[in-house]
């Protein structure tokens, strides 16, 4: 789970994380607010939403009066931003984040991963701020510096003081460089984070080192024990659809070709799209229905791949270990009928059960092309949308 | 031979009285696996359908004398019986639990460090040596006793290639699911290692997915070390960047874990990679009728 930039810093000003002074607005007038509230000469505006590179869009603005920030807000607010993060439709701006400006001298860049190598939670940082870290890493990878956190030890004092220094940090700011990142991994294990990401760590002029952006991911995992953070979802950022499968425990992605998948199991359902794509299709989804699928999660995953006038055919994979066959069948003909199914279906079913699946379907009257096995059902889906 | 587990492993189950674990105790007792045991706390002394239920794994494991344990406790509690499991000092550890705080199992792989024990997943299907025991969630009937190895990350592609394999009366000597996890206790060249060691396994399937890097280090390892035919299939193909797939562990993120990074590996290290999932099958049997001429 993503959460946006005014959040990630009222979590981590919590665990002591030192951040600017910055309040969130969400129509213009809360901007002039905002700003007479902050009570400095100058303040930064900030578009929110969930992706990189507001800045060079536009989404940012050093202003230094409250019409500035309601002109700045007016002009954003309800409106679509286009980032190289975003996809050509960009996202929709509904709220704006004021915050005060700070003195830059230098930026620096401070992440936080889980390491699927090490198994530990890592810190990444390097002197070149402000930049995409994945391109700093491709062309100069002596630039970052990556520290493994023993989970048993925690972060140690002399892993804090040995990336100050490779930060170029000196005097005060090594000290307190080591107090922010062991507050920033108390706030990454109190939380569960999957990604922590500030992006610029700046010194400022007067010599604080303090966190200018901040990006937090959360692991899904670990959200049942956070009910704090669960509140900070923003189902504007998500895909409804994709909201609409969680409700029914799907594991449904939205992608942007025509045949919408059905199956069980993620690899499986990862590898039908692959299927699709090697028969001369597109994919239009990920959608696992996972190992337990009744007649009723049946129905919603139906629903929610019709809900995309994109899809022009359906493709049923099914390999029925735990799941039956028979089940999954009655489940597509009840689902089929109460939508009134109108484009073509092509299914494949395979383990328990499956001479009773079959049955079903043959018997119910619905149109179904019946599959032999994958490759068979991937050529005719393909066909069916008259590829 | 075979890998893991065989007709004398002894195997409780964590979590026996849920649902899915007396769902999959039963099924894994009735294809032949010796089922001794079950843990729940606070229901030590009861039994299901026989089999003695324990209020710890150490109780369990000295009444018993098992040597492995399946894991089917909810996501909240999962950790926590994989350590209890490994500080009672079962050999092996197989956790079906899908869900667990990838932080969790940080701690977890720590501890295991420096234990005896080995874990399996989390969020896999499970081990089979086929016709002999089966721990974990798949069905056993689609496996056929034989000299084909299986790793894969997932769960149900898993029993498309063992049900392809099978078709082509290509029998399987054991099938590891790993899991689909990001942090998972035994990986890829691990469970190569114990493959290459083992006189019952001629060839491997390799089934791989996005995310990580394992298979371009499983790919250098095979290249180095493997002397038997290797099939790999890599699935997400066609997955965006930046997007979970279902598995934890399934995202191309930070410019890594891409599938063409990971073809363009394994394909490096001379192994035959099938482009179609439906392909998995036949290309193994190309690769060990090729091995005999």
């Amino acid at each position: 789970m993503n959460i946006h930039e005014f959040q990630a810093k009222q979590v981590l000003g919590r665990f002591g994380v030192p951040v600017p002074k910055g309040q969130a607005a969400s129509t213009p007038d809360e901007a002039a607010a905002a700003f007479r509230a902050l009570g400095q000469p100058k303040a930064v505006i900030k578009a929110q939403i969930h992706a990189g590179g507001r800045g060079k869009a536009g989404g940012v603005k050093l202003i230094g009066a409250d019409d500035e920030a309601r002109d700045f807000a007016a002009r954003l607010l309800g409106k679509p931003l286009v980032t190289h993060q975003t996809g050509p439709e960009g996202r929709v701006v509904r709220r704006v984040y004021l915050e005060e400006a700070s003195q830059v001298a230098r930026e620096l860049y401070l992440g936080m991963v889980v390491d699927r190598k090490a198994a530990a939670v890592a810190v990444i940082a390097s002197t070149e701020g402000g930049m995409e870290i994945e391109e700093v890493a491709a062309k100069t990878p002596e630039k970052i510096l990556t520290e493994p956190i023993d989970p048993l030890i925690g972060m140690a004092p002399f892993q804090a003081r040995k990336i100050a220094f490779a930060l170029g940090l000196k005097d005060k700011q090594v000290g307190q460089f080591a107090t922010l990142l062991a507050a920033l991994n108390r706030a990454f294990v109190e939380t569960d984070a999957s990604l922590i990401e500030i992006n610029p760590l700046v010194v400022t002029a007067d010599g604080r080192v303090i966190c200018l952006d901040a990006k937090i991911s959360f692991d899904d995992n670990g959200l049942f024990r956070h009910p704090e953070i669960r509140e900070l979802r923003d189902p504007n950022e998500e895909d409804p659809a994709e909201t609409e499968a969680a409700k029914y425990d799907l594991s449904y992605v939205h992608l942007d070709g025509n045949i919408g998948c059905m199956v069980n199991g993620a690899g499986l359902a990862m590898a039908t799209m692959d299927i699709v794509k090697y028969y001369g299709a597109e994919p239009a989804n990920f959608l696992d229905v996972g190992g337990g699928a009744n007649a009723q999660k049946i129905a919603a995953a139906f629903r929610i791949l019709l809900s995309d006038s994109r899809v022009k055919a359906v493709l049923i994979n099914v390999f029925g270990g735990i799941m039956q066959c028979d089940v999954l069948a009655r489940g597509v003909v009840d689902a089929a009928r109460e939508v009134k199914l109108s484009i073509p279906l092509v299914v494949r079913m395979e383990g328990t059960n499956v001479k009773e699946g079959k049955q079903i379907l043959a018997e119910s009257g619905i149109k179904v092309i019946a599959a032999n096995d994958m490759a068979d059902a991937a050529r005719r889906v393909v066909e069916s949308i008259g590829k | 031979m075979s890998i893991l587990v065989n007709k004398n492993t002894r195997v409780l189950t964590q979590g026996i009285t849920g649902a899915t674990g007396q769902f999959h105790t039963r099924a894994c007792r009735d294809y032949g696996t010796q089922m001794v045991g079950g843990v729940v706390p606070g229901k030590g002394g009861t039994d299901f359908e026989g089999i003695p239920i324990f209020d710890t794994v150490e109780r369990a494991r000295t009444a018993t004398g098992a040597n492995a344990t399946v894991i089917y406790v909810p996501p909240p509690f999962a950790a926590d019986a994989i350590l209890e499991a490994a500080a009672a000092g079962v050999e092996l550890i197989i956790c079906i639990t899908e869900g667990i705080p990838v932080l969790d199992m940080v701690k977890v792989k720590r501890y295991l460090k420096d234990s005896k024990s080995r874990l399996i997943g989390p969020n896999c299907p499970g081990v089979i040596t086929p016709g002999e025991c089966k721990i974990g969630i798949m069905p056993g009937y689609i496996h056929k006793p034989g000299k084909v190895g299986v790793i894969s990350r997932s769960g149900t592609l898993t029993y498309e290639a063992v049900h392809q394999l099978s078709q082509l009366g290509i029998g399987q000597s054991t099938c590891v699911g790993i899991g689909g996890d990001p942090i998972i206790g035994t990986n890829q060249i691990d469970v190569l290692e114990l493959f290459n060691k083992d006189a019952g396994t001629d060839a491997v399937i390799f089934i791989g997915e996005i995310g990580g890097t394992a298979e371009e280090e499983a790919a250098a390892f095979i290249k180095q070390n493997f002397r038997k035919p290797v099939v790999a299939f890599i699935a997400g193909q066609t997955a965006p960047k930046g997007r979970r797939m279902g598995h934890a562990g399934a995202i191309i993120s930070g410019g890594h874990g891409g599938a063409a990074d990971k073809i363009a590996a394994l394909k490096a290290a001379g192994i035959s990679v099938a482009m179609s999932p439906a392909e998995l099958g036949v290309t193994m049997k190309a690769a060990l009728d090729g091995r005999k001429n």
